[in-house]
């Protein structure tokens, strides 16, 4: 269906043709003519955010809570290179995202105009493709090609930049059936040998486990759906990156906790001490293999992935399957049946006695305090308290981070919004924001640090402004506390800039906001104070004032493997001494 | 912390560990890479091995197929075997990539260079430059009375050989284009 439009209409109605309901974005000059076509219509909501960084990462909340793209709208210049931290991150995480960014008129390209940068020169490594659309007739073909690629494969970011003469100028409209895509189809199924030799070592395997990832969650709920049939069918043990949690039940019986720099002992033993590993939609990054030398060094690998790039970057493998984790994990499930549903049960229950004993090392534990309040404890109260509700849970990043992926449970995927790859500080904030807009009636809770919360602080004015009851769960310890556990560990206990002498009052902060501010400090109080946050109808913050000098454990320090972690408070006591306990 | 063996305070250890777990012999491995020939396709592939750390021994690239909008890419690189296949799986990945040939896995390619280079001087040395040309069938392009502009094509081995040659002769300028290669047979 051919028509005549101009080219803000033309990226309004491609919007519209996509199925876009909600766009985070900022105005400015490069792109008035499109933020006019948006003041003149009402399907599509437009979410002012306050910087641009905001944008993207409520963006990427919006898109990992609903599956479905996120889309950004941003001006020329500092618009769009405020964009490019979300965008990175959106990269290293496979979120798919759609960024549109005005630029200032082609006549000007190239002549340093005001507000003009080399918008797809900066995001070139930063976006999984961009395009300079220098002319209207092209402009929503390319839009829907965006999309396309955006959300096929692999997925992740894309930017479409778009002069502001292209914007005014007449074209004629393509419709998205009319797009052509064909040349961009990645592989979603996979090979049927590589199945086959997968399914054949995962019936004789005597240590097995599962190690799934992002790319499980990514693929949709119809691979949680086939990893927990195969999991439960199997009996075998199942760990999972950060960015997996909630693929497979935190309750389910299978399930062995996150493993990897901070996973627990019996997940990284286990990855360790396995002959058979099934490595469902993950990387092998640096945060989860440890030393690559000494990462799991008997066991046959089969690895599953959409990127051939992912395989063999980093761990040889000994069968890659190049598909989608849904299409080969409902495969492996349909032939290992067909063949008679066979394991080595023999063999698996002593595996699973074996970790049995692992998970008597009570890894997760520490010093319970009447006085201070624990951040464990905190999440600890957290889970207890809000597990019964349609819960959404983003984080920033850092040791509370780490703490909200061991102590909180995910029973379903897309529940979970949190930078792994780039470990973006000032994500979780924003990223609520974007969770709270797709699920405006669910409990969306941001569990941060008081560090990374106030990177991106300035969309409380977002929050208020647009009545979204994000909770800002704020575990206050005054530090940074991750660099700071580095430094006592790795240098000397030298404290170097890992403290903010000078913090804002958050109760006074959320009030002068309009929001609401809880304070707590005792233990005694966190209960009610929690309960206070959940059932008020408006953004809190929530400032948990914790211990100040906790470690994150367990830990894998960089460049140990998987058998050689730091394990608990044995470790902690006395650590903090001399110059570093004269810290306040 | 006993575990680690790490001593408390100590800052030997970096945050990443830095020994290339790849690290292996280094192969040379001419690829062609047929890409949709659009404005910042080469940006993108330069980039990405900028960005990774690849190398690039030669690169060239022009339209080959003018209605089609394709154009070919041929890069010679050195890696470790995981490396080359990483750049290949890299490339791969690129959108406007359409194909990653990889002519050195691929069966034996021919590949050609063609140099242009200048040489100056006079009498014997004169002579002597134009009877090496002759027997590496390079062709003059160019002549004054003090110099020639031989044109040459060949393997770089024999483009390297040449220009070798004609350094005492008088060589005051190269202009090379960079390997361009195909597989043999059909």
């Amino acid at each position: 269906m051919a028509r005549k439009m101009t080219g803000a209409q033309m990226v309004v109605q491609a919007l519209k043709d996509q199925g876009v309901d909600t766009v985070f974005g900022y105005p400015g000059g490069a792109v008035l003519p499109i933020y006019d076509e948006i003041f003149q219509q009402n399907e599509i909501k437009h979410i002012l955010v306050r910087h641009e960084q905001g944008a993207t990462h409520a963006a990427e909340g919006y898109a990992r809570s609903t599956g479905k793209p996120g889309v950004v709208l941003v001006t020329s210049g500092p618009g769009a290179t405020n964009a490019v931290t979300g965008m990175t991150d959106a990269l290293m995480d496979s979120i798919p995202m759609v960024v549109l960014s005005g630029q200032v008129p082609t006549f000007l390209i190239g002549n340093d105009a005001f507000q003009e940068a080399d918008t797809v020169g900066i995001t070139r490594p930063c976006t999984k493709h961009n395009w300079l659309v220098k002319d209207t007739e092209k402009l929503s073909e390319t839009i829907h090609q965006a999309f396309h690629v955006a959300t096929s494969g692999r997925p992740g970011p894309v930017l479409v930049d778009i002069p502001k003469d292209v914007q005014f100028a007449d074209g004629t409209y393509k419709g998205k059936p009319d797009t052509n895509t064909s040349h961009y189809q990645p592989r979603t199924k996979g090979d049927a040998d590589a199945i086959l030799a997968a399914v054949e070592a995962l019936e004789k395997a005597k240590r097995p486990i599962i190690y799934s990832g992002g790319g499980v969650i990514n693929s949709g709920t119809h691979a949680s759906a086939a990893l927990r049939a195969l999991t439960d069918g199997t009996g075998f043990p199942i760990t999972s990156t950060l960015m997996g949690l909630g693929a497979y039940p935190a309750s389910g019986k299978s399930w062995l906790g996150m493993l990897g720099m901070h996973g627990t002992y019996e997940a990284n033993m286990a990855m360790h001490g396995c002959d058979y590993m099934l490595c469902v939609g993950a990387r092998f990054d640096d945060r989860i293999t440890g030393r690559v030398d000494a990462f799991s060094p008997n066991s046959f690998k089969v690895h599953i992935d959409i990127d051939p790039s992912s395989i063999n970057k980093i761990i040889h493998v000994d069968v890659p399957i190049v598909g989608d984790t849904g299409s080969v994990l409902e495969d492996i499930l349909t032939l290992w049946k067909e063949r008679g549903s066979k394991t080595n049960s023999e063999g698996i229950a002593k595996w699973w006695q074996q970790i049995a004993e692992w998970k008597k090392v009570d890894c997760l534990r520490y010093n319970a305090s009447k006085t201070t309040i624990k951040p464990q404890y905190a999440l600890q109260r957290l889970e207890a308290l809000t597990k019964k509700y349609d819960r959404y849970i983003t984080t920033e990043v850092g040791q509370h981070q780490m703490w909200a992926a061991q102590f909180l449970g995910f029973e379903d995927p897309h529940r979970w919004m949190t930078s792994g790859g780039l470990g973006t500080m000032g994500y979780g904030f924003p990223a609520s924001i974007g969770v709270q807009i797709a699920h405006p009636d669910s409990l969306v809770i941001n569990v941060a640090g008081e560090a990374s919360w106030l990177m991106n602080m300035q969309e409380m004015g977002t929050a208020v402004q647009y009545n979204l009851p994000v909770k800002q769960f704020i575990l206050n310890n005054e530090r940074l506390g991750m660099v700071r556990q580095w430094q006592q560990l790795l240098h000397g206990e030298r404290y170097s800039h890992s403290w903010s002498e000078s913090l804002p009052d958050f109760v006074k902060l959320a009030d002068a906001f309009g929001a609401k501010g809880i304070l707590c400090t005792d233990p005694a109080d966190l209960d009610d104070a929690i309960m206070e946050m959940i059932t008020y109808d408006g953004p809190v913050i929530f400032d948990c004032l914790v211990e100040k000098h906790e470690n994150c454990f367990p830990m894998i320090p960089s460049g140990k493997a998987h058998n050689d972690m730091l394990l608990g408070e044995a470790s902690t006591d006395g650590a903090i001494t001399g110059a570093g306990g004269a810290l306040v | 912390m006993n575990a680690l063996h790490i001593k408390k305070g100590s800052s030997r250890k970096s945050a990443y560990d830095l020994k290339n777990p790849l690290g292996d012999i280094v192969e040379t491995h001419t690829l062609a890479v047929i890409v949709d020939n659009e404005a910042g396709v080469l940006a993108r592939v330069i980039g990405l091995f900028s960005g990774r750390g690849y190398n690039i021994d030669s690169l060239t690239v022009a339209e080959t197929d003018h209605e089609g909008h394709r154009s070919r890419i041929t890069i010679v690189t050195t890696g470790t075997p995981a490396v080359i296949e990483q750049i290949k799986a890299q490339l791969g990945r690129l959108v406007p990539v359409h194909d990653v040939h990889d002519l050195t896995v691929e069966g034996r390619a021919v590949e050609r260079e063609l140099a242009m280079i200048k040489v100056a001087g006079t009498g014997d040395k004169r002579v002597e430059a134009m009877r090496l040309a002759d027997i590496f069938r390079a062709n003059v392009v160019d002549s004054t009375l003090e110099s020639f502009v031989f044109e040459i094509t060949g393997t770089s081995e024999k483009v390297d050989a040449f220009i070798d040659l004609m350094r005492p002769l008088g060589l005051t300028d190269i202009a090379r284009t960079g390997v361009a290669a195909m597989a043999r047979g059909t």
